[in-house]
Formats: structure tokens, C-alpha cells, sequence
């Protein structure tokens, strides 16, 4: 599976991207953002309030309980902040 | 039609590859996003750098840009979205819509700029003399794109 970081979940994290083999246990959106985050460290102080943690599977936005599979390209951003500022 | 790009664009220029020579137009309608110093509450902002996901970008602006389509009669659409470092008052984006009536028009370039505030996958990276951050989501955005659920 490939993992993609934006903004500042990638400068917590300090990756913007990396390939990870997905736990069998591991089904949904939800329980990958668990997984991440009990591997501790910048992992937990990004992923520390899921509130303001959005998630795109293949470049779609997908809710917590979407399915995720190990061929798929899933990113983990903030709420977006396009446009002219307001 | 979308475009992400780093380069500055010209308004005149891009309006008419747009729709020149097409007689079916009546109205073009074209909003201009622009980098504002004004901070709000904090000192004024230097400069800001808009990160991207560029896969999806393409992607959801093509759907937003579908969605547009669908709702209104348009002859022609354009959205030019920058990224990477812009400084205040340099164009941030641009929104074209032509129909064969203004009221399509207007309405199409106001939804297409509603959404891609809340859709688009960009996040802004604001500089200000006190150091950098980033700027979060705001409420009123999401209430604006909200008002055209149900819509027309």
C-alpha cells in the first residue's frame, strides 16, 4: 500500500510518502489510521485528534469505514484550504 | 477544462482561447482569486505556499467542473488553479464560465469557486513576520458550498 502525506500531517510525520505491507487485520480507514497512530511518535502527534484528519483512497474522499486493500494509494491530509483566502 | 500550474496566467488571454470565434456565447462570467496580506487577527501575511495532491486534484475538479455541467447549460468552462509560493496580490486562481445566458454563467462560476474551496485538495502555508503556519479550514467555506446542495 502506498501511504501519502500533506501539509502538516507530512511535517509531523516527516515522510511524504512510503510503502507499507497492510496487517490483515486491517480492513477499513478507521482501523489504518489506529495502526499509524500506535506506531507512536510523529505518527501519534499527527493523527492525535482524527477530527481534522481527512482520508483519500485512490484519490477519492473516503469516510472511516471504507474499505482499504494493499494495492490501493491512500493519503491522510487536513480539511483543505483551496481558493483565494477568504 | 482545469489546470494546475506554478505560472501566473492572463485573464484577457485565457477568457478569449476560451470562448473566442464561439457564436453561441452570450455571457461569460469569470471570478479572480487573489493573495491578500490581511491576516485578520494576526500580523500581515508575507507570502503563503499552496501545497497539492496533484493526482486528485485533477480528479476532483474534473468532477466539480462535470457537476457544473450538469446543472447549468455551459458552453464552456476553464479553471486554472496555481500552486507553490505566491505573495500578496498575485492570482491565486481562476474561474471562467460562458453560456448562452448570464444567469448560467454566474451561477456556474459561483458554485465552481464555492466548491473547489472545499473539494480541492490544497492547503496554505501562510508566512507572516511572526513565522509560518498553516491555515485552517474554515466553517463558513463548507456553509457556502452547503448552500448549493439541493440545487438549482
Amino acid at each position: 500500500m502506498t501511504l501519502l502525506y500533506f501539509a502538516w500531517v507530512r511535517e509531523r510525520i516527516g515522510l511524504d510518502a512510503e510503502e507499507i505491507a497492510l496487517p490483515a487485520d486491517v480492513q477499513t480507514v478507521a482501523a489504518l489510521l489506529d495502526w499509524l497512530r500506535g506506531r507512536g511518535g510523529g505518527y501519534a502527534r499527527a493523527l492525535e485528534d482524527l477530527s481534522v484528519i481527512r482520508v483519500a483512497v485512490n484519490q477519492e474522499f473516503a469516510r472511516p469505514d471504507h474499505a482499504v486493500a494493499d494495492d490501493d494509494e491512500i493519503a491522510l491530509f487536513p480539511p483543505v484550504t483551496g481558493g483565494a483566502r477568504p | 477544462m482545469i489546470r494546475v500550474q506554478r505560472e501566473d496566467f492572463d485573464i484577457g488571454a485565457e477568457i478569449e482561447a476560451l470562448t473566442g470565434g464561439d457564436r453561441e456565447i452570450g455571457a461569460v462570467a469569470s471570478f479572480v482569486g487573489i493573495t491578500r496580506a490581511d491576516a485578520g487577527d494576526g500580523p500581515p501575511i508575507t507570502a503563503m505556499t499552496l501545497e497539492h495532491y496533484p493526482a486528485m486534484t485533477e480528479r476532483q475538479l474534473a468532477e466539480i467542473e462535470a457537476e457544473a455541467c450538469r446543472r447549468w447549460d455551459l458552453t464552456a468552462s476553464l479553471i486554472v488553479h496555481r500552486h507553490g509560493r505566491l505573495e500578496p496580490g498575485e492570482r491565486i486562481v481562476l474561474v471562467v464560465t460562458a453560456a448562452s445566458h448570464r444567469r448560467a454563467a454566474l451561477d456556474a462560476c459561483a458554485f465552481l469557486i464555492d466548491w473547489l474551496k472545499t473539494k480541492a485538495p490544497f492547503w496554505k502555508r501562510e508566512e507572516t513576520d511572526a513565522g509560518t503556519r498553516w491555515v485552517a479550514a474554515r466553517a463558513a467555506d463548507d456553509r457556502a458550498a452547503e448552500r448549493w446542495q439541493g440545487e438549482p
